[in-house]
């Protein structure tokens, strides 16, 4: 094993047919046009390549944003970080978002998609209209739901007329509730964008299987186990990846709905970052908060890149 | 499975009283938004005496007509430019087997993880220095870069399962890379370009924390950027502040209501690579 592999006259490539050396001349020629890829990688240096390695410079600093003089300060941000109550809740409160989100997104746009994939005479119209909220900027939508979730809001407004009036809450005032509320919001926003994707898994399972596992006497518990389950691997990898990734970097939800209040009871890494960055110049400790988002991001999305490769083998 | 069952009967109510509850806030949106700022009933009874007034009111205070204009200028620019710039990108990544192009595929593939607090907070500097903070090029220009990842992954997942017999052919028949390219490929590309126009209109245009700081402190701004703005200064008066969000969701319900079909399929298929 340790000839290289490149060896012309040890390795037995070089000893390939003629025919792979009649087709090379087409294919240098697709592989000619290098500068084709120029313009996107010029506007990817400006805008992401190049400030994100300057980025985790000034994690190392002590800038503030505007003074041309400041100095290298090795890992105090950082240190200083997890010194900070404000930060390390933060941390926590994105993380806790993360969880909830993807797992109660997924978990209703699934239901979503089976019941809108069945044979109800409403299953289209159900489709759009579900829909519909992923497509609204978010940040109106969350202002929407600041005032439906306040306390004189039509949210407490409904229980009560509904009977429900001992389920009434101050949803976004009350420390120990506002997280889930934000977290209720993104679930409403973003159900029916998890169930379009389930939706397409579901219908590209095709429908010999499930009258196969119907003849042999399968029931619907059964069926949805054995048959859609594994199938709905690739579409569950999808969704997971960009819900967990989504309420990592979750913003404008937080900004508009609390405002990381009360107190810090709802703030999450983005919205400190803009705080320490934009209202308190620091930032060169906010950009270190941004170097701790970006390896829980890369973390995570590694892990399940991993994981549900793993599993979508295993169920293939 | 195909047939419909008492029990389906019973699935159909089911999931259209879950639709209900999920289009409730817009019926509270629409009913508070017609409302006068005197008729302090529930939010829940519905308004008596409808009027206009909030909406003509929202539209000339908020300032609404120059941040739509601002909002599209900047989702038509960017979408262009970003599509264009991948397409071009993605065809030696995909067909090129060197090592250069496996390298920069990864390169590239990286800014899928990079949240953009990241890029976005240091390149707020360079644009103060070029002097483009409060236009809205800064904003072109980010989201141009941007959005390369996201839309030369699904470019290159598209091409890679594209046979190449084509674009062989034409270039056997003396056809240069850049006519073959613009000829024969990109018009095969066709499905994947609506999904990436699609997907990448509604991350521009709903982008928030962006125009919140490239635009602070100018006179223009996008519709994102003006809502929050119009909800600070006039948070008490919530007839108002329901009028301006309804303007700012009748556009974009409008276009999803009239492409709903090939957005709901190209939004899931798409993601599916």
């Amino acid at each position: 094993m340790t000839t290289a592999p490149r060896d012309p006259v040890s390795h037995p490539v070089a000893l390939v047919p003629a025919r792979h050396r009649v087709s090379k001349p087409v294919r240098r020629h697709i592989a000619a046009p290098w500068w084709f890829a120029a313009p996107a990688m010029l506007l990817f240096a400006f805008v992401v390549l190049v400030p994100s390695t300057r980025g985790v410079y000034y994690a190392f600093t002590d800038w503030d944003g505007l003074d041309p003089r400041f100095s290298f300060v090795g890992l105090d941000n950082f240190g200083a970080m997890f010194r900070d109550p404000d930060a390390v809740q933060a941390i926590w409160h994105t993380l806790l978002i993360a969880v909830a989100v993807t797992v109660i997104q997924n978990g209703f746009g699934l239901l979503l998609a089976l019941g809108v994939n069945s044979v109800i005479k409403s299953r289209n119209v159900l489709r759009v209209f579900l829909f519909a909220p992923a497509v609204v900027t978010p940040i109106v939508t969350a202002y929407l739901w600041r005032n439906l979730l306040s306390p004189e809001g039509a949210v407490n407004s409904l229980l009560g007329a509904v009977g429900l009036g001992s389920w009434q809450q101050d949803w976004l005032g009350d420390p120990d509730i506002a997280l889930w509320s934000v977290v209720g919001v993104v679930v409403w926003q973003f159900g029916g964008y998890s169930m379009v994707i389930f939706l397409a898994g579901l219908q590209s399972v095709p429908k010999e299987i499930y009258e196969a596992a119907d003849i042999d006497g399968a029931g619907p518990f059964r069926r949805f186990w054995s048959v859609t389950r594994p199938l709905l691997a690739p579409a569950l990898t999808i969704n997971l990846m960009l819900s967990i990734i989504g309420g990592i970097k979750l913003f404008d939800q937080v900004y508009a709905l609390t405002g990381g209040g009360p107190g810090h009871a709802t703030d999450t890494l983005s919205t400190l970052i803009y705080k320490d960055a934009f209202t308190l110049g620091e930032f060169g400790y906010s950009i270190a908060l941004a170097v701790v988002l970006t390896i829980i991001v890369a973390v995570a999305s590694a892990g399940q890149y991993f994981f549900l490769s793993r599993n979508e083998r295993a169920s293939s | 499975m195909n047939r419909y069952r008492r029990r389906t009967f019973g699935l159909e109510l089911v999931m259209i009283a879950i639709a209900l509850v999920v289009g409730f806030p817009l019926y509270v949106l629409v009913n508070l938004a017609v409302r006068a700022p005197s008729d302090n009933s529930s939010p829940l009874r519905p308004t008596t005496s409808p009027t206009l007034d909030n909406f003509t009111q929202a539209w000339q205070q908020g300032g609404l007509g120059g941040a739509l204009a601002n909002s599209v200028l900047v989702t038509a620019c960017s979408v262009f430019i970003v599509l264009a710039v991948s397409a071009f990108a993605a065809y030696p990544l995909a067909r090129a087997t060197a090592r250069w192009s496996r390298g920069m595929f990864l390169l590239i593939m990286l800014g899928l993880v990079v949240p953009f607090q990241l890029a976005s907070l240091p390149l707020y500097q360079t644009m103060r220095d070029l002097g483009l903070l409060g236009t809205p090029w800064a904003l072109i220009l980010f989201y141009s870069g941007l959005q390369v990842p996201f839309t030369t992954f699904l470019y290159v997942g598209f091409l890679r399962a594209l046979p190449r017999d084509f674009e062989e052919a034409a270039l056997i028949d003396g056809c240069t890379p850049l006519k073959g390219f613009l000829y024969v490929v990109f018009p095969m590309l066709r499905p994947i370009t609506v999904t990436a126009l699609v997907l990448n209109a509604v991350a521009v245009w709903n982008d928030f924390f962006t125009p919140l700081l490239y635009l602070s402190g100018s006179a223009q701004q996008t519709m994102p950027v003006a809502i929050a703005g119009f909800v600070g200064q006039y948070v008490t008066d919530w007839n108002l502040v329901f009028a301006a969000l309804a303007i700012s969701i009748v556009p974009i319900l409008a276009v999803y209501f009239a492409l709903q079909r090939s957005i709901i399929n190209g939004f899931a298929g798409g993601l599916k690579g």
